[in-house]
Parts: structure tokens; C-alpha cells; sequence
């Protein structure tokens, strides 16, 4: 199989995610990869509630006390819309229309800065106000939780604008369309657990 | 082929060894490795049983016997077992599904640099300051307490080579969901490659809560992290559920491929098909299964409570259910068949009994009220040493005899082979067994030295004279290797005569693209199948002869697990050397900078033209 | 093996029908985005409104398991076809994790 050849919208076929054993493996692969990432998160959010509040005796900090909801509802926003931006990312590549998924991409990534962003604000305040990593049980497992999630927002991003970049001039085949469609579904997972996040860690953590 | 086939200097092969992503050489790499620190896993278990020859001993001190037997378990569990089962399922699982190659060639040999670096540096704290000494297990409440760095050796090694089983895992997965052969039905697959299946699956879902476990032991002992130091408000038993959850589901991902090899070895020297084969795969799926359900039956003494307890203990004895059914499929087999008894097959036989005396025990322990008894004793370390050794490593044995013409196309001795198997099952039967006994007796496990005349002395001299007739045993192997190599005398296709699945089948020395055309699959045993129809080619081709697809060489899996190698040590000096952030970020800047070296370039493979093979006979040589 | 890509060019009708399935599809998607965005606000709210936890714990957790679900099925296409050995080993993979927390909020000894 030629790995270069040119496309038309007429012979792009329907799923180029996965038409190439290539990228039936790596589709395949990867997906075993987001259960592994599942099982992951679990342990992380496992010790996160057992170590909650806790610290050494006289703790000042509580999630009730520290979290401030405003700011996670705008990266919650952030996040959920740059998932949506990748949806239409995906349905340009499946349409072999190059450029607009270049461009829907491009404003996945930007969404994606701010709110990494946001987290870092976010972090560094925790920081200031001497909630710092070492300050407890709590706080390490809280910035675990949370900060493991930023490295894969990081990931993602980097990933994303690596394909971006390398395959600019190129275009789009068979080849790379998996790649594309991968990053995608990576991007999904990391709102998928940033849904949990916000919810078990901040909503359910303001009310106690 | 025939040019690849021409001597080579040894430069070039060693640099072949480095780049390769064959699953064919990553398996000769897996097997020199594992078998490396099997050996240096044995010479440690030796010390130990020559510090407990007798009472009052004083051959090694207190604090080096606890760095022997911790890595000694550390070795033989991820150094040792685990890479020789994934070497087997590398050299054999392609061929047995009939596919050109892994899934993943280049994560393939991935991982391999991974486990290798990760082995090294574990083994490195010998010569730096001494090795880990809070047992296998690690538990936090000692770890954290350990001076030195012995401990951080133990949690950056296994860091760094629990990632590359994590790829392995899911590299097997996606090669047996994704490039069978046509007509390879899931309900055709032999049974080594179903237990591949189910192990590797184990391996997606334990490994991550080890990682996780151990980035937070990491993060504890060289960053300040508190999440096992309780003035803090950490939680030590954290750590003891995080291991056990990866820890017993790592029990059946060590049993499961042993399981595998005994099914394959058992239907080829009776000369009959195995018994209940969908009993087998239904079984292996539900102890695949079970195993996450059981882990906290290490856990009794803890104190979580009654109900507790009660679930893990029910559920535990429910895995000797499934156990029990291949035991007897096992059994059926022989039953009535006309049965060869090869050293492969001695292994079979002799596994048998001596894996139901450890499954027996295990169901023992499961009743959580005698398991307050039996906690922490020496029948503990019986107990684990009759599934680990018992099943285990008689099945890599066994595995090492009947899959070493397929890998290396000559054959190991089989009367030195005999003698290795009696040397090594006698002096099993005689080191474990009476500890068992030792245990009731009340000797707690991890002692480093006992007082005289407690009834003890004797025993552990009889258990320590086992010992040395099991190191006889592998230095007859090891024996038996040099001359096997020395020797050279090749074998032909289906060394056994006996063979039943699709990798008897191929040409000696495989070709490296395996198939030459891929096959078509028409049953259960696929080759007996084509044998008994009198079949010379020994296979029903699914397409004419055409180019072949092949993955190209890549030294960048090297570079990527030397990168974290590098930044391990920063690691591990942080907070103590100036020079230890540097370290770290250097570390991993040769890995992402060579991931992302891998990333930008294309790498589409080549292609072996359709000439090329018809000059080659099918590769007959 | 089958390393060749039949490419099959799409007359024109073909090539609208399916131009036009996935412009319905995006609208579908559009859909499930506001779902998930008016499930956020309502979690947010029920958070403000400031009613029992005991209430509103099972209700926003019930509301992050519905937007999960939409964001797999929609958003990643676990509805569509060629995705069964994808959901056994996600869900495989919920269960260990399901069974991981429930242990840590319950058997840790505190």
C-alpha cells in the first residue's frame, strides 16, 4: 500500500481512522490504553477520598475552606468546549477537508492553554495561601489527583500541535488520520475525567 | 534470507540485537536477560539458605539478609518470571496465530528496554549504597523508614520496568484481537495463546494501581509527599491495598502463561487432543476474572474487620473451582493416550501434584481465622513457593525444553535434561516441603537467624540440602545450554514429531517474516489437522505468494528507556546533590526529545519482494 | 495479509449521502453538547442552591455518570460499530477502578 496517496472527498473512505491495519492496531490499541488510563484515575481518586481533610493534627486547610467554584466552572466550560472543538475537528478529517480540521484543532489547543492555565493560577494560589505539596496527606494527594490530570492536558496539547505542525504541509492520508483520530479520543478522556474531577473533587468538596 | 543467514561479525550482531524489532530476537533478548537474573535471583536464594542451615548463624548480618531475601522475591517475581513468560509468548504466540509479527513492533521492543533498564538499575543498588530491604512487598510503614537508598532503587526500578510490561501487555492484546490468520476463530486459538490473552489483560489492569502505588512511594520518600506518613494524615494501608490489588492479579499473570505451556505440552506427548478445550478457555477467562476480586485475603491481619474478610476468604476459595477443572482437563488428556516421556513432559507431570499441594495450601489459608495462624510464618513461604516454583518455573522449564528447537533450531540434551528435572523437582519437594511444617512450628518468615532447639534445626538443614540439589539442578541446564550451543546440530520442522499447532508447522529456522504466505486455519490444531490429511506443506495457504510488509529497525527504544535510566538517578539524589535536578531534567529530555524524534519521522517499514521469497525453497534449510 | 486499501471513489449521490449522514450527525453532537453543558449547570446549581449533601452528592454524581456516557457514546463513537473490544476493556477497566474506590472509601481503617 501506497502510504502517499492523494485523496479526493470522493475517495477518502468512511472510516480512515481504521481502514489501515495500521490503524486498526493502533485504534484497537489505544483504546485498551484509555482502560488501562481508567483503572489509573481509579486508584488516583480512591486515595484522594481516603486522604481527604486529612493532615497532621490542627490543619487549617478543608475543601470547604479552599475551593472557590467560580474558577472551576470557567475551566469546566473551557474543557467541555474544547471537546466539542475536537468533535468538529474529527468530522473535517472524516470529510477530507484538511484545513478546517487545522483550524477547529487550533481552537482546541488554544481552550486547552487556558485552562492549563487556570490550573496553574489555580495551583499556585493553593501555594501562596501555604497549601504547598508537602503541607499534608491531603494536599499531596489533591495535587496527585488534579496535577495528573494538568500532565495529561500538557500531553495532549503537545501531542495535538505536534501533528499539527508535522503534517501541515502534507496534508492528510491514511497514514497520519489515525494519529489525528487518536489524539482526538485522548482529548475526550481528559474531559471525561475532568467531569469527575469537578464533581468529587470541587462540588462534592465545598459541600464537605 | 539466505544473505541474512551468513555469518555476521560480532559488532553487527550485537547492533542487530540493539535495533531489532522482531519478536523472534526480542525473545532471545527476553530469555538471556530473565535467565540472567534467574541466576542471580538463585544465588541469592542460596545465600539465604545457607544463613539458615543452622541456628545462630552469622554468615550474612541482620541488614544484608533482609537486602538478600527482598531481592531475591523482586528479582524472581519481576526480574526473572515475568520476562520469560513474555519471551515465551514472543517467540511463540505470532506463530501460533499466524501473524508476520507483533501488533506493535517498535513498543515491543519498547518495552523490552524498559524492563531491561529498570532490571539494571534495581540491581545497581548493590554497589550504591546497598539494596532495598523492606521485603518484596515493599509495605510503606517499613519502606519509609529504610535508610539509605536502597528503597529507591526498588521503587524507581520498578517504575521504570513496570511500563514496559504495561506495553508488552497491550501490545499481545491488540496482536491476538487484531492479526490471526484467516479461519484462527477465538475458539481456535491454541491454549498458550488464550492464557497470553488473559495474563496480558491482567497486566492493562494490575499495573496501573502498581504505578500508581509507587509514584506515590516516590513521591514520599524523595519529594515530601505524605501519603503513608500518618502524623501527616497519610495512610500506610494505602500502599498494602495498591500492591495487593496489582499483587494477586501479578500471581495469575505469572501462573496463567505456565498453564498455557503445560496445555500445549500435555495434548503433544500423549499424542492426543486436549481434553475440554472450551472448559479450559472458559476457566482461564473466570480465574482471569477472579483474580481482582481477592486481594485484600493478604490482607486479613490488617484489621479491616468480619464482613470483610469473610467476602475475600469466599471469594478466594471460589478460584480453586476453575483451578480444579483444568487440573483434571490436564489429567483427561493423559488419560488414555499414548503418552512420550519427554523432559517437556516430565515438567507436565511432575507440575501436577506439586501445584495442587500449593493450591491446597492456598485454599487453606483462605480461611481467614486459621490464616491468623498461619500469617507471616514459614508456611506462608511454603505455600507460595509451591504455586511460584511448583507451577511457574517448572512450567519455564518445561517451556525452555519444548519451545528451544523453535527458537534456536537445534535441541537441548534430553538425558541432561532429565537430569535437571530430577535434581531440580527433588530438591523442591525437599526444600519447600518441610517448611510447611517449620511454619507450624511457629518460625516467622524473614528471620535472619533463629535460636537452637526450638525443634527447628534439622528441618531447616534438610530444607537447606534441597537447595542445593535445585542449583545442581540448573547448573546441569546451564550445562546443558553451552553444549547444545557448542554443538550446533540443527533440527529439522516439527523436532517433536508430535506437533499440533500452527508454529510446528513453519520452516526451520523460522524465516523473519515468519509466513511466507499466511495461512489458512481450519481447526483446532491446526497442523495435526494437516498432518493427518497428509498435508507435506503441513499448512493450507489463505493467499498467493506476495510482497511482505516488514517493520524497519529502530535504535530509538534504546534511547528512550536509557533517558529514564538517567533521570532515575537524579531522582534518587534529589534533595541531596546539586547535581540531581539537572540529572533529572536531562533524563528526561533524551526521552521526549527521542519520542518525539520517533514521532516526526516517518517510518512506513519495507517491503520483501515477491522474488526474494520464491528464491528462497519456503526456507528449507 | 491485508496491508492493501481498496480505495473506492464514491459517485456523487453516494458521496452526498454521505455528506450529508455526517452534517446530521454533527447536529447530533451539537445536541449532546448542550445536554452536557445544561448537566454541568444544573450540578453547579444544585451545588449553590445549597440543599442537603445527602440530596445532592447522588444527584451530581448521577449527572457526571450521564454526561460520561455521552461523552463516550457521542463524542469518542462507542455507539458506532467495530467498538465491542473497546467498551469489554473500558468497562472491564471501570469495574476494577469501581471496586478500587469502594474499597478505599470503606476498608482503609479509618
Amino acid at each position: 500500500m501506497d502510504l502517499n496517496t492523494k485523496y479526493t472527498p470522493q475517495s477518502w473512505p468512511d472510516h480512515p481512522e481504521n481502514s489501515t491495519l495500521e490503524g486498526k492496531n493502533k485504534f484497537v490499541g489505544f483504546w485498551l490504553f484509555l482502560g488501562g488510563e481508567t483503572v489509573t484515575f481509579a486508584s488516583l481518586f480512591a486515595t484522594y477520598l481516603a486522604l481527604k481533610n486529612k493532615g497532621p493534627s490542627g490543619m487549617e486547610f478543608t475543601t470547604q475552606g479552599l475551593f472557590e467554584l467560580p474558577l472551576v466552572f470557567i475551566m469546566t466550560m473551557l474543557l467541555l468546549t474544547s471537546s466539542l472543538t475536537s468533535v468538529y475537528a474529527m468530522y473535517h478529517m472524516k470529510n477530507y477537508n484538511f484545513k478546517a480540521m487545522q483550524a477547529w484543532l487550533m481552537v482546541t489547543v488554544l481552550l486547552g492553554a487556558a485552562f492549563l492555565g487556570f490550573e496553574i493560577y489555580e495551583f499556585s494560589h493553593y501555594v501562596h495561601l501555604g497549601f504547598t505539596f508537602n503541607q499534608s496527606a491531603f494536599s499531596s494527594a489533591f495535587f496527585i489527583l488534579v496535577g495528573t490530570h494538568g500532565a495529561h492536558v500538557l500531553v495532549g496539547l503537545g501531542w495535538i500541535i505536534l501533528l499539527m505542525v508535522r503534517n501541515a504541509k502534507r496534508g492528510l492520508n491514511l497514514y497520519n488520520a489515525p494519529k489525528f483520530y487518536l489524539a482526538s479520543l485522548y482529548w475526550h478522556f481528559i474531559d471525561v475525567v475532568w467531569v469527575f474531577i469537578f464533581t468529587v473533587v470541587y462540588l462534592m468538596g465545598v459541600m464537605g | 534470507m539466505s544473505s541474512i543467514a551468513q555469518k555476521k561479525g560480532f559488532g553487527a550482531t550485537l547492533w542487530d540485537y540493539l535495533t531489532t524489532v522482531d519478536h523472534k530476537k526480542i525473545a532471545i533478548l527476553y530469555l538471556i536477560t530473565g535467565g540472567f537474573f534467574f541466576i542471580v535471583g538463585g544465588i541469592e536464594a542460596m545465600l539465604i539458605r545457607i544463613q539458615l542451615a543452622q541456628p545462630d548463624n552469622d554468615f550474612v548480618s541482620a541488614g544484608m539478609f533482609n537486602q538478600i531475601i527482598t531481592m531475591h522475591g523482586t528479582t524472581m517475581i519481576f526480574l526473572a518470571a515475568m520476562p520469560l513468560l513474555l519471551g515465551f509468548m514472543n517467540a511463540v504466540m505470532p506463530l501460533q496465530i499466524g501473524a508476520r509479527d507483533v501488533a506493535f513492533p517498535f513498543l515491543n521492543s519498547l518495552g523490552f528496554w524498559l524492563f531491561f533498564f529498570g532490571g539494571v538499575f534495581l540491581n545497581l543498588s548493590w554497589f550504591m549504597g546497598g539494596a532495598p530491604d523492606a521485603g518484596w512487598t515493599s509495605y510503606a510503614s517499613l519502606s519509609l523508614a529504610s535508610p539509605g537508598h536502597g528503597i529507591d532503587f526498588y521503587a524507581l526500578g520498578l517504575f521504570i520496568s513496570g511500563f514496559g510490561t504495561l506495553i508488552g501487555g497491550i501490545n499481545f492484546l491488540v496482536t491476538i484481537i487484531n492479526m490471526r490468520a484467516p479461519g484462527m476463530t477465538y475458539m481456535r486459538m491454541p491454549l498458550f495463546t488464550w492464557t497470553t490473552f488473559v495474563a496480558s489483560a491482567l497486566i492493562l489492569f494490575a499495573f496501573p494501581p502498581l504505578t500508581v502505588g509507587i509514584v506515590f512511594m516516590i513521591v514520599d520518600r524523595m519529594f515530601g509527599g505524605n501519603f503513608f506518613d500518618h502524623t501527616m494524615g497519610g495512610n500506610t494501608i494505602i500502599w498494602e491495598h495498591l500492591f495487593w490489588i496489582f499483587g494477586h492479579p501479578e500471581v495469575y499473570i505469572l501462573i496463567l502463561p505456565a498453564f498455557g505451556i503445560f496445555s500445549e505440552i500435555f495434548p503433544t506427548f500423549a499424542r492426543k487432543r486436549l481434553f475440554g478445550y472450551s472448559a479450559m478457555v472458559f476457566a482461564t477467562v473466570l480465574i482471569g476474572f477472579l483474580g481482582f476480586m481477592v486481594w485484600a485475603h493478604h490482607m486479613f491481619t490488617v484489621g479491616m474487620g468480619p464482613t470483610a474478610n469473610a467476602i475475600f476468604a469466599v471469594a478466594t476459595m471460589a478460584i480453586a473451582v476453575p483451578t480444579g477443572v483444568k487440573i483434571f482437563n490436564w489429567l483427561l488428556t493423559m488419560w488414555g493416550g499414548s503418552i512420550v516421556f519427554t523432559t517437556p513432559m516430565l515438567y507436565a507431570v511432575g507440575f501436577i501434584p506439586s501445584f495442587v499441594a500449593g493450591g491446597v495450601t492456598g485454599v487453606m489459608q483462605a480461611a481467614a481465622p486459621l490464616d491468623y495462624q498461619l500469617h507471616d510464618s514459614y508456611f506462608i513461604v511454603a505455600h507460595f513457593h509451591y504455586v511460584i516454583v511448583g507451577g511457574v518455573v517448572l512450567g519455564l522449564l518445561a517451556g525452555l525444553h519444548f519451545y528451544w528447537p523453535l527458537m534456536f533450531n537445534t535441541m537441548l540434551n534430553e538425558k541432561l535434561g532429565k537430569i535437571t528435572f530430577w535434581l531440580f523437582f527433588i530438591g523442591f519437594h525437599l526444600t519447600f516441603f518441610i517448611q510447611h511444617f517449620l511454619g507450624l512450628l511457629g518460625m516467622p518468615r524473614r528471620v535472619f537467624t533463629y535460636v537452637a532447639d526450638q525443634g527447628w534445626d534439622s528441618y531447616n538443614m534438610i530444607s537447606s540440602i534441597g537447595a542445593i540439589f535445585m542449583a545442581a539442578g540448573v547448573i546441569v541446564l546451564v550445562v546443558n545450554i553451552i553444549m547444545t550451543i557448542v554443538k550446533n546440530e540443527k533440527v529439522g520442522r516439527d523436532p517433536w514429531g508430535d506437533g499440533r499447532t500452527l508454529e510446528w508447522a513453519l520452516p526451520q529456522p523460522v524465516p523473519f517474516y515468519n509466513f511466507k504466505q499466511t495461512p489458512l486455519v481450519r481447526g483446532l490444531d491446526t497442523f495435526w489437522i494437516e498432518k493427518q490429511e497428509g498435508n507435506k506443506e503441513g499448512m493450507t495457504y489463505a493467499e498467493p505468494v506476495g510482497d511482505i510488509h516488514m517493520p524497519n529497525n529502530s535504535f530509538v527504544p534504546v534511547v528512550i528507556s536509557f533517558g529514564l535510566f538517567v533521570a532515575s538517578f537524579g531522582a534518587l539524589y534529589n534533595g541531596e546533590k546539586s547535581w540531581a535536578v539537572p540529572v533529572i531534567i536531562l533524563g528526561l529530555g533524551i526521552t521526549f526529545a527521542s519520542m518525539i524524534h520517533r514521532s516526526l519521522k516517518d517510518d512506513h517499514g519495507y517491503h520483501v519482494h515477491k522474488e526474494d521469497l520464491l528464491d528462497d525453497k519456503g526456507g528449507k534449510h | 495479509m491485508a496491508h492493501d486499501v481498496h480505495t473506492h471513489v464514491k459517485s456523487q449521490t453516494e458521496y452526498e449521502y454521505k455528506r450529508r449522514r455526517s452534517a446530521n450527525e454533527m447536529r447530533g453532537q451539537l445536541t449532546t453538547f448542550a445536554i452536557m453543558i445544561f448537566l454541568t449547570l444544573i450540578a453547579f446549581t444544585a451545588v449553590y442552591a445549597g440543599f442537603s449533601p445527602n440530596l445532592v452528592v447522588p444527584i451530581i454524581l448521577l449527572l457526571a455518570v450521564i454526561q460520561v456516557i455521552l461523552q463516550l457514546y457521542y463524542f469518542m463513537h462507542m455507539s458506532h460499530k467495530g467498538h465491542e473490544t473497546a467498551s469489554m476493556f473500558l468497562y472491564s477497566g471501570v469495574i476494577v477502578g469501581l471496586i478500587t474506590v469502594l474499597t478505599f472509601v470503606t476498608i482503609v481503617w479509618w
